[in-house]
């Protein structure tokens, strides 16, 4: 190894000499890429990042800070590698005033210890991963359940307390590696009692059952009907889109029915809503629109005589345009699959076209208990109310989240918005998130700050070597 | 004083103090005001520890036998504990580093404050003060990533011992051996810091294909070991093979239980576990091994 890939570090007077990828004396400071960096950095992002700006490279080696970037740059200090304790009786590790809008501010930073915490994942498929309720595994160990489907999307809820701390020892230390995993970018599989195995992470589509997703369904069956039932008109006598939610049949439907286009005697399987809108024509599955159908015929018994008439034509489409098929009725009034005439070609392609692209989205969501709060301030329940009271801005390693309503600080933050690896675990086993709290000056001497504490930004900046380690902020 | 060293009440009880590579968390016990004096005089103190270590730094990474004398309190607490050593073995005063920064704080601590029981615990290198009547249960794990309690000691005023340590090659500092730890119970956290040492770098298999070993300067350009091989993986070993590596620690141990250099040591490899001393520390917990 060459001597130039020896660097040597000055934060201490140990002045170790560290090879390239190794770390010094302390295990805090280490030689990356020729570059000495903290490995435990206190990440300062710049706001500029959250608007997808670059970052602005900071506190390099060798290099005085000038004091000017701050004015310039509102540069904000995030939780990630302040580190904690727990339980925190004592003041957060740091508490950090700042100039933000011309407005004295202090930003309490520290790193949250969630016991009460978990994963909201949306999985933008309309395939069906598992019946509701069902328990989710990971590596065998129960991790989360089936909850709710959105629209277009398949719901599922992972962590929690009862299965971080309530089930084996084994359970928890799954369910927390998962949870881990999530939170910080890398992908998991998940195993759905009954149901599919999916591969998933956050920003990327998912893979059901080995098969990449790649679109999400343009909508119902019943509103792409609507959306697409002008373009229809004329080119085919009737259409089916196909969907496990709601099917929907051009020639009953609504939208049909205001364009004039006439009755064709089709009998749909399934429960009829209101016309042209069928629950249940199947099975839910990983197939057509959502249901465990192949022959799109299966699901339509036939035509009434004294309407139909032999050449109807018939297209049926999945909600994605990724399944279709084009029938024509013989003399015997049976459909005969045909070659999908150019003309409606085109609409198939427009469904495909109107799919967004399907994704995994990860919404980490937790508890700021009454440990956390305690090292904000000595009267833990007005950081509550004030944050109720918009007063205190929460934010997660610099990405905004939502405070639900009711009592608590209970959070939801999207991890995709936050720096790479935020997230830490602690072996109880519980998450560890970085949080802040930034506010007021005044205010946070009303709700008994801890104002001996606070310290002007410039001096945690001077005074700390930070590594500005990559970041995945502000990607689109 | 300089200005990096970080002292800090952790929870309300204990403090910690942080400077450069020193960790250090502490805690005394007795009147509320004793208490406060104790920790008042252990940060005073450790400011300037490092500082004064670092002047005489090159000095110490040398061979114990031609590195004297120090200046610093500490370097000379560090050289004393490794002196019984240098006849049979190259070993240098950063052996007993830890331990006798944390003898020094815990020294500050008694001069300054009448306490009843204190422990200074410098990354795993403990000084203990007992005053008559007052004991410490002290328990060991094997690895901290995997952290099942190995045993329990309890420490009464009444025993010689004053000093806990531990080493091994996954620790921070380098190991010559291929123990997964070596806990030794000592007079003092210095003696039992360079004694866990010299007791970590004897549990081995010399030449054993199984060990990944690297000249200490290739990891760490200003090693005070320079081209020893150190050891950086240690593949599953058989039973006999971990037997063997642990009776060369144990007849190591003995030796210096013998002459007097430790009171008790606990060694472990790959959740086997020698003992060697007295019964304070016969009744390791080994059916939580079974978790591990």
């Amino acid at each position: 190894m060459a001597e130039s890939d020896i660097i040597r570090c000055d934060a201490c007077p140990v002045l170790c000499y560290i090879k390239e990828g190794r770390t010094g004396a302390c295990d805090r400071y280490g030689n990356r890429n020729g570059q000495l960096v903290r490995l435990d950095p206190h990440i300062v992002l710049d706001r500029a990042v959250s608007r997808g700006d670059s970052l602005v490279p900071f506190l390099e080696h060798n290099k005085e800070w000038d004091g000017n970037l701050l004015g310039s740059h509102e540069q904000f200090v995030t939780a990630i590698g302040a580190g904690t304790t727990y339980p925190d009786y004592k003041p957060a590790p740091f508490i950090i005033s700042s100039q933000l809008h011309g407005v004295d501010t202090v930003t309490v930073v520290t790193e949250g210890i969630f016991s009460y915490c978990g994963i909201k994942l949306k999985i933008d498929t309309d395939r069906h991963l598992g019946a509701e309720c069902s328990i989710v595994r990971a590596q065998g160990e129960a991790v989360g359940h089936v909850t709710t489907n959105e629209y277009g999307s398949q719901m599922l809820s992972l962590g929690g307390v009862r299965h971080l701390t309530g089930g084996t020892r084994r359970e928890g230390t799954v369910t927390c590696d998962t949870l881990l995993n999530l939170c910080n970018g890398k992908p998991a599989e998940l195993e759905i009692d009954g149901g599919a195995k999916v591969t998933v992470q956050a920003g990327k589509p998912p893979v059901v059952d080995g098969v990449l997703e790649e679109r999400m369904r343009v909508g119902c069956g019943s509103a792409t009907i609507g959306m697409f039932a002008r373009q229809w008109q004329g080119k085919v006598d009737d259409v089916v889109v196909v969907d496990d939610h709601i099917t929907g049949v051009l020639s009953e439907h609504q939208a049909g029915k205001l364009l004039g286009i006439p009755e064709t005697g089709i009998r749909i399987k399934g429960r009829r809503s209101t016309p042209g809108r069928y629950f249940k024509v199947a099975e839910p599955g990983t197939s057509w629109g959502g249901t465990n159908i192949s022959d799109p015929l299966s699901i339509v018994e036939g035509f009434k005589p004294k309407i139909a008439w032999p050449g109807l034509r018939l297209l049926m489409v999945s909600t994605t345009g990724e399944h279709f098929a084009y029938f024509e009725l013989n003399e015997h009034l049976q459909p005969i699959e045909k070659d999908l005439p150019e003309a409606l070609q085109q609409s198939v392609a427009r469904i495909k076209e109107n799919c967004e692209p399907a994704l995994c989205t990860v919404l980490f969501m937790g508890g700021a208990g009454g440990s956390l709060r305690a090292g904000v301030t000595e009267n833990p329940v007005r950081l509550t109310h004030s944050v109720r009271d918009a007063l205190t801005r929460v934010t997660c390693g610099g990405a905004p989240v939502y405070v639900w309503p009711g009592g608590g600080i209970t959070i939801m933050v999207d991890v995709s918005l936050m720096p790479e690896n935020a997230f830490g675990y602690v072996p109880t086993p519980a998450l560890v998130a970085p949080i802040e709290f930034t506010l007021k000056l005044s205010d946070y001497a009303a709700l008994g700050g801890y104002m001996d504490h606070v310290r002007p930004l410039e001096s945690l900046l001077n005074n700390q070597r930070l590594g500005s380690s990559a970041h995945r902020v502000g990607e689109p | 004083m300089n200005t990096r060293a970080q002292v800090r009440l952790l929870d309300g009880r204990r403090l910690h103090l942080h400077d450069g590579p020193i960790d250090i968390v502490l805690e005394a016990f007795g009147q509320q005001a004793e208490i406060e004096n104790a920790y008042h005089a252990a940060g005073v103190r450790f400011s300037s520890i490092l500082d004064e270590l670092c002047r005489e730094l090159p000095r110490l990474r040398k061979s114990a036998g031609e590195c004297g004398p120090f200046h610093s309190i500490v370097a000379r607490r560090m050289l004393a504990a490794v002196l019984p050593y240098t006849a049979s073995t190259f070993i240098t005063p950063m052996a007993a580093v830890a331990g006798a920064v944390s003898e020094e704080v815990l020294h500050a601590m008694t001069e300054a404050a009448h306490l009843s029981r204190a422990y200074v615990n410098d990354g795993g290198d403990i000084a203990l003060h007992l005053s008559p009547g007052e004991e410490f249960a002290i328990g060991m794990i094997e690895l901290p990533e995997n952290p099942s309690l190995l045993g329990t000691v309890t420490i009464a005023a009444a025993s010689p011992i004053r000093g806990i340590a531990t080493s091994g090659w996954r620790g921070r500092s380098f190991s010559l051996g291929i123990a997964d730890s070596v806990t030794v119970l000592a007079h003092s956290a210095s003696a039992a810091d360079a004694a866990a040492t010299i007791i970590a770098n004897a549990v081995d298999l010399p030449g054993h294909p199984a060990i990944t070993r690297v000249p200490a300067y290739e990891l760490a350009p200003d090693s005070d070991l320079g081209s020893l091989l150190v050891t950086q993986c240690v593949a599953e070993l058989s039973a006999g093979e971990i037997h063997g590596a642990l009776e060369n620690g144990l007849a190591t141990a003995g030796n210096l239980l013998d002459r007097k250099l430790i009171v008790a040591a606990a060694l472990s490899l790959q959740r086997e576990v020698g003992l060697v001393g007295q019964n304070l520390m016969a009744t390791p917990h080994l059916e939580s091994l079974a978790h591990a």
